[in-house]
């Protein structure tokens, strides 16, 4: 059977959840299993609906006290469960609290762990994953040696899949450990979508000029729904925050399109966001590295180039 | 109060990422090796700042890896921390590199175990909750501050789209990113006291690897740029969503 961990904060399955059971699912299919689905506390989704994502079942230990995250209680209690339930393959969604608890689940069960996964496994020899290495900047496929396998998959790299399935609930009975991490306060930016989990990111770079000039870059990722991001000098000036730091130092995401404003493409910014799918540069210096790197490019003063942009977005947006 | 610190070693970020052997190991020739940036600029640079606060903290430093190792962690000494300790394996599993680690933590008492977010190698970001289950310990992940207060550590870490505050009493293992700390360079005296420091090699414990690294790839180059002139945004906008299908 292959066990999907499925994440939630304030009550909502994330994304990154969504994909993992898709993902999950396509393994058990490979593997000629069942995928069901494991949820630690309470969340407001519909649980049988995550059958159209490919759970056949959630097996759900319901305590509002594990909605508080807390790596070591559910590291242990996704570990008992999974030896309950005689889990085989165990997913997680390579995200914050993914990181957080998959490696000791793995540690737990005895078994090989691939974070970063970018693949199916490939079964032609043993079970091979695919993983990002070298902060995007290359792959490598890893053989899990270990009877057990944990997965940790990207987030945005596998998709969604549409299954005629619902799920059936399950209620999980299991002693609940000693809280190990107390959560003091909890502090979420309303309304902005998280970098990690946007299919459309607007990034700028220092070609900005100052923080006061932000206005034409938020406008245009306001137009178009998408997330900001910005280069490391951008944010070690604190002209923008740490958390919009991408590249081999910041985050390293993989949206469906990536606009770079002003920046100049430097190999360890590339490193985060080289596995866009598509990538649109806008830069007045025809020589940028980033062109190299792009899919669409624009040679013009931002100033200029990104307002007019935002104002054709606006437009189709109209028209639609 | 006792630290130990976990030290990677990386390519340099404009290392060339070329591999050798028909694809199946790093093509290390001509590459430059510095600290990782995660375990240098926020968690030792934090370990340091804990220790110029109260100057009965004790760091110490522990990589796993080769002789060749020793440079790495010879700077790391330059910044600071008292000692350093090197388990002589080389391996690209973290299952067993956290076994080292976690075999001379069990030696000692340690009230704070601290890594990097990840190295910029490998990406794994494994260790720190490897360890936390190996020696039973809280973990705080992807942490970006962090005050000491007695035996309880506040510390806040990042959430998807926001951050959350967190209180755990020590003993604990934390993962670092920006924001922890500020990078700094080490001084003469810095390198100076370095040379003079504690360095122990220790034989590895015999551990298992789960995993092993069967081929390297590339990504495929990108086909080339499509340029568009400023005054053709309606084009650009057009060719995003009915060519890129993006929008
Ligand atoms: C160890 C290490 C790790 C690093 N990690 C990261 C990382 O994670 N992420 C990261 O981003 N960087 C990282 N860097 C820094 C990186 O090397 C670059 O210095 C940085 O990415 C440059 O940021 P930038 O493109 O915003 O600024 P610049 O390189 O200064 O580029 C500004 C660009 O804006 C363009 N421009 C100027 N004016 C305009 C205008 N009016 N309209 C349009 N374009 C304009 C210029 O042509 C130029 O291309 C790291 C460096 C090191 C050494």
């Amino acid at each position: 059977m292959v066990l999907i961990y499925i994440d939630h904060s304030e009550k909502e399955i994330k994304k990154s959840s969504h994909e993992a059971i898709s993902y999950g699912a396509a393994i058990a299919k490979q593997l000629g299993c069942s995928s069901e689905a494991l949820l630690l506390g309470t969340v407001n989704d519909d649980l049988t609906a995550l059958g159209k994502l490919g759970a056949s079942k959630v097996h759900q230990l319901n305590n509002e006290t594990l909605n508080n995250f807390d790596a070591k209680v559910h590291a242990s209690l996704i570990a008992t469960a999974a030896t309950h339930l005689n889990a085989e393959v165990i997913v997680f969604a390579h995200n914050i609290n993914g990181k957080a608890i998959a490696p000791a689940v793995a540690v737990k069960l005895d078994a090989g762990i691939v974070t970063g996964a970018c693949s199916l496994p490939n079964l032609q020899n043993g079970f091979e994953v695919t993983k990002t290495v070298f902060s995007g900047k290359a792959f490598a496929s890893i053989k899990i040696e270990t009877p057990k396998k944990v997965i940790a998959i990207n987030q945005n790299s596998f998709g969604i899949e549409n299954y005629e399935l619902g799920a059936t609930i399950e209620e999980v009975n299991l002693p609940i450990p000693t809280a190990s991490v107390k959560v003091t306060n909890v502090n979420k930016i309303i309304g902005e979508i998280p970098l990690t989990e946007a299919n459309l990111v607007v990034s700028g770079g220092r070609g900005l000029k100052g923080p006061e000039n932000w206005g034409i870059l938020l406008n245009l990722a306001k137009a178009l729904g998408a997330a900001t991001a910005c280069s490391r000098p951008v944010s070690d000036s604190d002209w923008r925050p740490h958390h919009e730091h991408v590249g081999q130092t910041g985050i390293q995401i993989a949206p469906n399109l990536y606009i770079a404003i002003g920046i100049s493409g430097a190999i360890q910014h590339l490193a985060g966001v080289n596995r866009s799918k598509t990538i649109v540069v806008i830069n007045k210096d025809p020589e940028a590295p980033f062109f190299k790197a792009a899919d669409y490019g624009v040679v013009g003063d931002a100033f200029e180039v990104v307002p007019a942009l935002t104002a054709a977005i606006s437009k189709m947006k109209h028209n639609e | 109060m006792n630290i130990l610190v976990c030290i990677s070693k990386t390519p340099d970020t404009t290392a060339k990422i070329a591999f050798t052997e028909g694809n199946t190991k790093f093509d290390e020739n001509g590459v430059q090796w510095i600290i990782n940036p995660y375990d240098e600029w926020y968690s030792l640079v934090r370990a340091i700042e804990i220790k110029e606060k109260d100057p009965t903290t004790n760091i110490h430093l522990i990589t796993v890896g080769g002789p060749e190792a020793e440079p790495i962690i010879r700077k790391a000494l330059a910044l600071g921390g008292d000692e350093a300790i090197r388990v002589n394996i080389n391996s690209n599993d973290s299952y067993v590199i956290a076994q080292q680690i976690a075999t001379v933590a069990k030696q000692a008492s340690y009230d704070l175990i601290m890594t990097g977010k990840e190295t910029i190698d490998y990406n794994s970001a494994c260790i720190g909750s490897m360890l936390s289950a190996i020696l039973d310990l809280p973990f705080v992940s992807l942490a970006n501050h962090l005050e000491m207060n007695g035996n309880t550590a506040t510390i806040q870490r990042e959430i998807e789209g926001g951050e959350e505050t967190n209180e755990v009493i020590l003993p604990m293992i934390i993962s670092c990113q920006k924001g922890m700390a500020e990078q700094r360079i080490p001084n003469m005296r810095g390198i100076m006291a370095a040379r003079t420091k504690p360095l122990k090699v220790l034989d590895p414990v015999a551990t298992n690897a789960h995993t092993s690294i069967k081929e390297f790839s590339l990504p495929p180059a990108k086909t080339g740029v499509k340029l568009i002139t400023p005054d053709q945004m309606e084009e650009l906008v057009k060719l995003l969503k009915e060519e890129a299908k993006v929008i």
